[in-house]
C-alpha cells in the first residue's frame, strides 16, 4: 500500500464532504485519477487539461528562469554595482550568483502569492459549486509574475489576482467558459488601479521605486532609471539599446516578457507540442509586421513631423516592434489560450493578425501606456466568438450553395 | 395598507429598478465616482418622480392616450428644470459635478417607465407611493455605488479622509496601501452594479431568469 492507494482510500471514506474538491485538486495534481469508466465508447487520448497545462508551464520556465537573473543584473547595473555585461546574454558576467538570487527573492514571492490567493478562490468556489477544481488556474497563476513589474507590491498581486479569477473567470462559469484570458485580465486591472505602479520609469528596476521616496524624504542619494524602451521610444528618446540586448532580453521589463529568445523557443517548444496554435502566432506577427510597415511608410512619406510626439515610436524599424515590450510574450503564451482565442482556422488567421495590427496601433497612439498588446489582446478576446460565429456562417452559405446546385 | 406599503417596499429589494429591472443604469454609472452626488441625485429623482407621479395621476383621465407621451415628457422636463435651477442656486459646485445629469434624468428610463406602467393607472396617493418606493430603490443602489467607489478609489467619504491622508502618509496609506484609480472609472462601476445583482440573486433564486 502506497501513498497513491492511501490518498485514493481517504478520498473513498470522505466521499460526501465538503471540502473533498480541495483534496482531490491536490490529489489529481499528484496523481492520475484511478477512476475508469465502464460504458459507451472511449477515445484514449493523454493529452488531458492537467498535461496541456503543464506543457504550457514548462514552455515558459526559461522565462522565469531568465527573469531571475535579468532582474537582479538590471538591479545591480542601475545602481552601478557592476559594469554592463560585454559578452551579453553568453558572458559569464551576466549568469552570476548574485544576479540570480536578488531576482529570486523578488520573483518568488510574486509565483507563491499568484498561486495561493489564486488557487485559494478557485477552491472555495468548487466547494461552493461542488464542482471539481479545474486545472485552469495553473497556466494562469504562472503567467501572472511574469508580466508585472518586479517591484509590485505584493497585496497589489493579491488584490487583482482576486478581481481577475472572480471577475474574469468564476462570474462565466469557471474553466473553459471565460471570455477574458484571465492573466491579462488581472494585469489590466493592475494597470488601471495602480497606474503608477505598472508604466513610468521607476518600477522595471527592482530598488527604483524606494530610492526615490528616499530622495523624496530628503536623502542624498541618486534616482534611478530604469525605463523601458517603449517608454524612451514614446518620448521620442530612442531605444538606447543594441538590437543584439532587446533579442536575448538583457534590457528593463516586467520579470518574464525580456526575452524574445527564450519565448521564441517557448513558441516553438508549444508548436511541436501541438498545445499552441502556428496559425495565431504566426498571424499575430504578420499583423504586427504590416502596422509597423504602415507606420514606417508614414515616415518615409514625411507625413509626420520629427517633433510629433508619434514620431519616436512610428519610426522604429518595423521588425524591431517585435523584439520589444510584451509583443512576443503576449503573441506565444497569451493569444493563443486556447479558450478566448477564435476556435477555428480561419478564424485564428483573422484573430491573431487583428492581435498584432491592433497591438502595435495602441503602442504607437497611446503614448501614455506604450504597450498595446494587452489591450489588444482582451479586445479581440471579446471579439473571438463573433470572428467564430461569421467563420461558421460561411462554411454553412458555401455548403448550402452547393447543394443547391447538386439538386438543380 | 398592506398592499400600500408594498408599493414601497417593492422596488426596494425584489423589483428594484436598477438591479432587477436593469433601468437608469447609465446615470448610475456616470455620477457614483462620489458619494455626495450620489445622494444629491437620489434625491433629486426622488422629487421628480414622487411629484411627476403624482401629477400624470391626477391628469390620467384627461390625457388623450396618442400624445400621452408628450404630455409626460412636459411634466418631467419641467420637473427637472426645478431641481436643476435649485441646484444651481443652492449647490453650485455640486451641479457641476453632476453637470449634463441632471438635465438628463428627463431621459431616465425609471421615469417615464412609472408613469406609463403605474401613474396611467392608478390614483393620485398609490402612485406618490410607488414613485417614492421606485426613487428609493433607484436611490439606495446609487449609494452603496457611490459608498464603494468613493471609499475605495479615493479613499474619502463625502469628502473626509476616512483611511488617512495619502500624500502625508497617514492611517492605511502609512502601510503601503493605495487607492484603486480603477473604481474611479465607470466601467468598475457596472461590475460593483453586476456584483450587487450577483449577490442579490444568489441570496433569493426566485429572482434568476432562465
Amino acid at each position: 500500500m502506497g501513498l497513491k492507494q492511501n490518498l485514493h482510500n481517504f478520498r473513498e471514506k470522505n466521499k460526501d464532504k465538503k471540502w473533498l474538491p480541495a483534496f482531490s485538486a491536490i490529489h489529481t495534481f499528484l496523481f492520475l485519477p484511478n477512476e475508469t469508466t465502464h460504458n459507451g465508447t472511449h477515445i484514449k487520448a493523454a493529452d488531458d487539461l492537467k498535461r496541456t497545462m503543464n506543457t504550457v508551464i514548462m514552455a515558459m520556465v526559461p522565462c522565469l528562469i531568465f527573469g531571475m537573473f535579468n532582474a537582479g543584473y538590471q538591479h545591480h547595473l542601475a545602481f552601478g554595482e557592476i559594469q554592463q555585461a560585454t559578452g551579453g546574454f553568453f558572458s559569464a558576467e551576466f549568469w552570476t550568483l548574485d544576479n540570480f538570487s536578488v531576482g529570486f527573492w523578488k520573483v518568488i514571492p510574486l509565483v507563491v502569492v499568484s498561486y495561493v490567493v489564486g488557487l485559494a478562490i478557485e477552491i472555495l468556489f468548487a466547494i461552493k459549486n461542488s464542482h471539481e477544481v479545474e486545472e485552469g488556474y495553473l497556466v494562469t497563476g504562472m503567467l501572472v509574475p511574469l508580466i508585472v513589474p518586479i517591484d509590485t507590491p505584493l497585496w497589489m498581486l493579491a488584490v487583482a489576482v482576486a478581481f481577475g479569477v472572480v471577475i474574469g473567470k468564476e462570474v462565466f462559469g469557471g474553466t473553459g467558459m471565460n471570455i477574458l484570458n484571465p492573466a491579462l485580465t488581472i494585469r489590466a486591472f493592475l494597470f488601471f488601479a495602480y497606474p503608477t505602479w505598472m508604466s513610468g520609469d521607476k518600477v522595471w528596476v527592482h530598488g527604483a521605486v524606494e530610492q526615490d521616496q528616499l530622495i523624496a524624504a530628503g536623502e542624498n542619494v541618486d534616482a534611478i532609471s530604469g525605463e523601458t524602451i517603449l517608454g524612451s521610444l514614446a518620448q521620442n528618446k530612442g531605444a538606447g539599446y543594441e538590437i543584439m540586448d532587446m533579442f536575448y532580453g538583457l534590457i528593463p521589463g516586467s520579470v518574464g516578457e525580456t526575452s524574445t529568445l527564450l519565448i521564441l523557443l517557448g513558441g516553438l517548444f508549444l508548436i511541436f507540442a501541438k498545445i499552441g496554435s502556428w496559425r495565431i502566432m504566426l498571424s499575430s506577427v504578420i499583423g504586427a509586421l504590416v502596422m509597423g510597415l504602415i507606420f514606417n511608410g508614414v515616415v518615409a512619406q514625411d507625413w509626420i513631423t520629427e517633433s510629433s510626439k508619434f514620431y519616436g515610436l512610428m519610426s522604429t524599424d518595423f521588425w524591431q516592434h517585435l523584439l520589444i515590450g510584451g509583443f512576443a510574450f503576449g503573441t506565444v503564451f497569451m493569444a493563443t489560450d486556447p479558450v478566448t482565442a477564435s476556435q477555428t482556422a480561419k478564424g485564428k488567421w483573422i484573430y491573431g493578425f487583428l492581435v498584432g495590427f491592433i497591438s502595435i496601433m495602441i503602442r504607437v497612439f497611446n503614448p501614455a501606456y506604450p504597450e498595446g498588446v494587452m489591450l489588444a489582446i482582451l479586445l479581440m478576446n471579446v471579439f473571438a466568438p463573433t470572428i467564430d460565429h461569421y467563420v461558421v456562417q460561411g462554411n454553412v452559405k458555401k455548403r448550402m450553395k452547393r447543394v443547391k446546385a447538386k439538386v438543380a | 395598507m398592506g398592499k400600500d406599503s408594498k408599493l414601497i417596499l417593492d422596488p426596494l429589494a425584489d423589483n428594484n429598478p436598477i438591479t432587477i429591472q436593469v433601468l437608469g443604469i447609465c446615470s448610475a454609472l456616470a455620477i457614483t465616482a462620489e458619494l455626495e452626488a450620489s445622494i444629491v441625485m437620489s434625491i433629486s429623482v426622488l422629487f421628480v418622480l414622487g411629484i411627476g407621479n403624482v401629477v400624470i395621476s391626477l391628469m390620467r383621465n384627461i390625457i388623450p392616450s396618442k400624445i400621452r407621451i408628450i404630455v409626460q415628457l412636459i411634466v418631467v422636463a419641467t420637473l427637472v428644470i426645478i431641481v436643476d435651477l435649485v441646484l444651481k442656486a443652492f449647490a453650485y459646485e455640486l451641479s457641476k459635478t453632476l453637470s449634463v445629469f441632471v438635465g438628463l434624468i428627463i431621459t431616465n428610463c425609471i421615469i417615464m417607465g412609472r408613469f406609463e406602467a403605474f401613474a396611467l393607472g392608478n390614483g393620485p396617493w398609490r402612485s406618490f407611493l410607488d414613485g417614492i418606493g421606485n426613487a428609493l430603490g433607484y436611490g439606495v443602489i446609487l449609494i452603496i455605488v457611490g459608498f464603494f467607489r468613493e471609499l475605495l478609489g479615493s479613499g474619502t467619504l463625502l469628502g473626509f479622509p476616512v483611511l488617512g491622508d495619502p500624500i502625508e502618509k497617514t492611517g492605511l496609506y502609512a502601510i503601503g496601501y493605495e487607492n484603486n484609480g480603477f473604481m474611479l472609472l465607470s466601467p468598475m462601476a457596472l461590475i460593483v452594479v453586476g456584483i450587487i445583482i450577483w449577490i442579490q440573486r444568489s441570496r433569493n433564486k426566485a429572482l434568476i431568469e432562465d
